[in-house]
């Protein structure tokens, strides 16, 4: 046993690391917060990578994969996170992509991997609905064999960034009489543009529009949409979770996401002295790191399972949890370092720190709305009880 | 030992309790949160009408002879409403000053006009480098002929676009975080030199960062003695944040009760939520932190009349018990809730919202321990 890279594997580093620094648009910051930037934005580094072909790199190299081993991997992510890189949107290249590669058929692997690797065609999830979050198989939205076409009513939630999206891969009803709620699902590919499907947004309690409610209306979908056979959609969707899982621990942004509290603590002060040399304070940015160590750790044995072939089990489920709540503590403990400039709402006040009269130190102004934004994290995915109830049952054997 | 309210107590909080329901239901907040102002004036004027203003003052000062539990009653209720009206900057903080403090004069002109509703005061204590040390002053009041003139920055002051007139500390001699030197200072809002720059906060209330830039005031504009403020700024920011714990409790109470209901309401798996007992237990701890936390806003408020080592130990203590159980409940009930605790369009975010900043108000937990632990130690 050893934690050391290989050779191999730090001249891997050092190349991932120089074609970052090279290559990562400039104009992109993702320091602020995700809403504040622009479509174009969220996608410009998935339109550099969909050109080197590292867009997609858990991907099998036959479908634009890079073939990297579970580790070479983690590194990238890391390398990423390093200089807080907006990353390809997961609904397309960790989530329907897969799906599609492993259940598709030909002609729809064809038509819509390609848009996937090239970040050129925008992807959404819709699953939840109002009625059905934590218990998805009860969603209720139908979708009706008319012909050649499904004809889909019912209403999504929840559905993230759905405002600029080109497709949505959906969960559909389409067999109401089914013996389990979860056997009468299919899952089917939508074009956002059909008649029928209407988005309005929610605003969230930071104050940002992330997400959306989906209505849709007699959707006429062609029933090459269909994905794997009808009526097995809930198995899709469940191998789909479980990839949605793996990349949630966050631990390579979490670290980061720590040397920056470390850089806000270094200059707030308390008592005229860097609040970073507080012992209580300092106490719990360190407490962040252990359990940062612990959760980095569990994924690597996570990933070296995977290296030796197998998928990502119930265990997956630890990383979802530790990987939220730490995630959910760093912004909590910013907002505990800004001060009294976490109480401003900069959102309307873009000036706010650059004017003559300035409001606090730029550092400070996402540190409320990070905290509020974040507490979504245990909730979606899963929530954390969820995965509780998921250990207990598939691994405690409760 | 005695629990109980007064008679006069419960009719006021009755009649809150109905001004809550009946003109500060949430979708009328939203409004008032959302309006230009974002305030109601004219609901200040029926609360000092109703007499709220005038409570916690004696009837030599043109009061109503109350006192600390009257206003955490007020607070309770307004917490309950999240009502955004300046009662704790105007009533509790410029209150207090002049109630302990000021001149016969300062009391007729001030007192008059916070009970009658026609001054709003905001209190400007917090520095952008002093966190919350109440002596880590920057801001300067130096002597000018009779009077003085006032440089500084003053953060995040609470209420300030609404006020008429600002409560100042200054240091009038000695160095940053020197517990000598320090005054207080009444300022009219308007006087020349003072800028204002006006936002809304998180949890839906309005401030200003205030800059003094050669703000000259008269004699009469220095409440107690000079250079000799901090133990009477200590006293008045223990009142404010014993009343502004009550206000927590008013607000976690809520937010418990809302969770209860909406995990009654909310059906996954084909039964209420609320059945489930992992939410159960969750939801008790809430109810237990709400229950550990009124004991200790009543525990401040009944010492603020006691020794200053007593009042300033019981008021950290109320303060760092509150803060933790206000981000245990507020976290909790976003969680129970689930992606409906995380839309603007629900109650329970807004209660969240407050309860996280209730804890950087006046000094958040760690620097109340530090606070107890110093007093605990001699
Ligand atoms: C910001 C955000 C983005 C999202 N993006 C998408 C998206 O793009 N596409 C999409 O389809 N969905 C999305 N979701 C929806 C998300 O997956 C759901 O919110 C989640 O599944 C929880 O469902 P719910 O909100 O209905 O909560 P509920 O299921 O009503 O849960 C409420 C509470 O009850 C608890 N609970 C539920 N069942 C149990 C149980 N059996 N035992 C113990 N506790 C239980 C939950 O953990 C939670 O605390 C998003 C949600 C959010 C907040
Ligand atoms: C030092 C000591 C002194 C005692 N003195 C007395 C005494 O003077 N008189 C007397 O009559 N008894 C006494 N007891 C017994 C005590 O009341 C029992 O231990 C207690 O009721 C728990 O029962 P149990 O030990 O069988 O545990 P169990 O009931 O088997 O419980 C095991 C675990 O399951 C949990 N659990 C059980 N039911 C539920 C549920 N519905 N939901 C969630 N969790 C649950 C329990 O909390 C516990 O963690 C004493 C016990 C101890 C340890």
């Amino acid at each position: 046993m050893n934690l050391d890279f290989s050779t191999e594997e730090t001249a891997f580093r050092n190349e991932v690391r120089t074609f970052i620094e090279e290559n990562y648009p400039k104009n992109v910051s993702a320091d602020g917060l995700r809403d504040d930037l622009s479509p174009e934005d969220m996608v410009a580094w998935h339109k550099v990578l969909g050109e080197k072909g590292w867009s997609v790199p858990a991907w099998p190299a036959e479908y634009g994969g890079t073939d990297w081993t579970p580790t070479q991997r983690y590194i990238w992510s890391e390398e990423n996170a390093r200089i807080n890189a907006i990353m390809p949107l997961p609904f397309g290249a960790s989530m329907v992509g897969p799906v599609i590669y492993t259940f598709g058929n030909e002609a729809q692997k064809e038509q819509h991997l390609p848009g996937i690797r090239s970040g050129d065609v925008w992807w959404c999830q819709g699953y939840s609905e109002p009625g059905a979050g934590s218990d998805l198989a009860s969603l209720k939205t139908t979708a009706v064999r008319d012909g050649d076409h499904y004809v889909i009513n019912g209403q999504k939630t929840w559905t993230t960034l759905a405002q600029h999206a080109d497709w949505g891969f959906f969960l559909c009803r389409t067999d109401p009489d089914a013996a389990k709620p979860q056997e009468g699902i299919s899952f089917i590919l939508v074009d956002m543009k059909s008649p029928g499907i209407e988005v309005r947004p929610i605003k969230l309690i930071d104050g940002g529009y992330e997400v959306n409610e989906t209505w849709l209306t007699d959707v006429r979908v062609p029933v090459e949409n269909l994905v794997g056979e009808e009526n097995r959609g809930w198995t899709y969707a469940k191998f789909l979770l479980a990839h949605e899982r793996s990349g949630i621990a966050g631990v390579a942004r979490s670290k980061r996401a720590v040397e920056q509290l470390r850089e806000i603590a270094d200059k707030e002060l308390l008592d005229g002295k860097p609040l970073m040399q507080d012992f209580d304070f300092a106490r719990k940015v360190s407490q962040l790191d252990i359990d940062l160590a612990a959760l980095e750790i569990t994924e690597l044995r996570t990933l070296a399972g995977e290296e030796a072939g197998r998928g990502p089990g119930p265990e997956s489920s630890i990383l979802k949890i530790k990987g939220t709540e730490i995630q959910q503590r760093l912004t909590e403990l910013t907002l505990e370092a800004v001060g009294h400039y976490g109480t401003p709402y900069y959102r309307d006040l873009s000036d706010a720190g650059s004017n003559e009269y300035p409001i606090g130190p730029d550092y400070a102004q996402h540190a409320a709305a990070s905290f509020f934004n974040m507490r979504k994290t245990s909730i979606y995915g899963g929530s954390n009880e969820i995965q509780r109830n998921i250990i207990s049952k598939m691994i405690l054997g409760l | 030992m005695d629990f109980n309210f007064t008679e006069e107590q419960t009719m006021v909080r009755d009649g809150l309790t109905r001004l809550v329901r009946e003109s500060y239901d949430f979708e009328t907040r939203r409004g008032v949160i959302e309006s230009d102002s974002g305030w109601r004036p004219e609901l200040w004027a029926q609360i000092a009408e109703m007499g709220l203003l005038g409570m916690p003052f004696s009837e030599e000062d043109g009061g109503f002879g109350g006192g600390a539990i009257d206003s955490l009653v007020v607070m309770e209720e307004f917490g309950r409403g999240l009502v955004v009206e300046p009662y704790v900057p105007t009533v509790v903080c410029a209150g207090g000053f002049f109630k302990h403090a000021g001149s016969a004069e300062q009391k007729e002109e001030h007192i008059g006009g916070i009970v009658d509703g026609s001054r709003v005061y905001a209190f400007a204590y917090a520095e952008p480098r002093g966190r919350y040390d109440l002596a880590d002053l920057e801001t300067t009041a130096k002597k000018d002929g009779d009077g003085y003139v006032l440089n500084g920055h003053k953060a995040v002051v609470i209420a300030a676009p609404w006020a008429s007139h600002l409560i100042v500390t200054a240091r009038t001699s000695g160095e940053r975080r020197d517990h000598d030197g320090i005054s207080v200072f009444v300022v009219d809002k308007n006087a020349d030199g003072v800028v204002t720059r006006d936002y809304p906060t998180v949890d839906g209330r309005r401030a200003s960062d205030v800059y003094f830039e050669n703000v000259s005031v008269g004699a009469d504009a220095l409440i107690g003695e000079e250079g000799k403020a901090l133990p009477l700024i200590e006293l008045v920011v223990d009142e404010a944040t014993a009343a502004q714990c009550a206000e927590a409790c008013g607000a976690m109470k809520c937010a418990q009760e809302m969770t209860v209901e909406y995990s009654r309401q909310r059906k996954q798996f084909g039964t209420p939520i609320g059945k489930f007992q992992v939410l159960q237990h969750r939801m008790v701890d809430m109810f237990v932190e709400y229950e550990q936390s009124v004991s200790m806003a009543y525990l401040a408020t009944l010492k603020l009349g006691e020794s200053e080592v007593e009042r300033k130990s019981a008021v950290s203590a109320a303060k760092v018990r509150i803060g933790q159980a206000a981000h245990h409940v507020g976290q909790e009930a976003i969680q129970i809730h689930g992606g409906m605790g995380m839309t603007d369009e629900l109650a329970i975010g807004h209660y969240f919202k407050r309860l996280t900043i209730f804890d950087a108000e006046f000094g958040n937990v760690d620097h109340h321990m530090k606070r107890h632990i110093a007093l605990a130690s001699g």
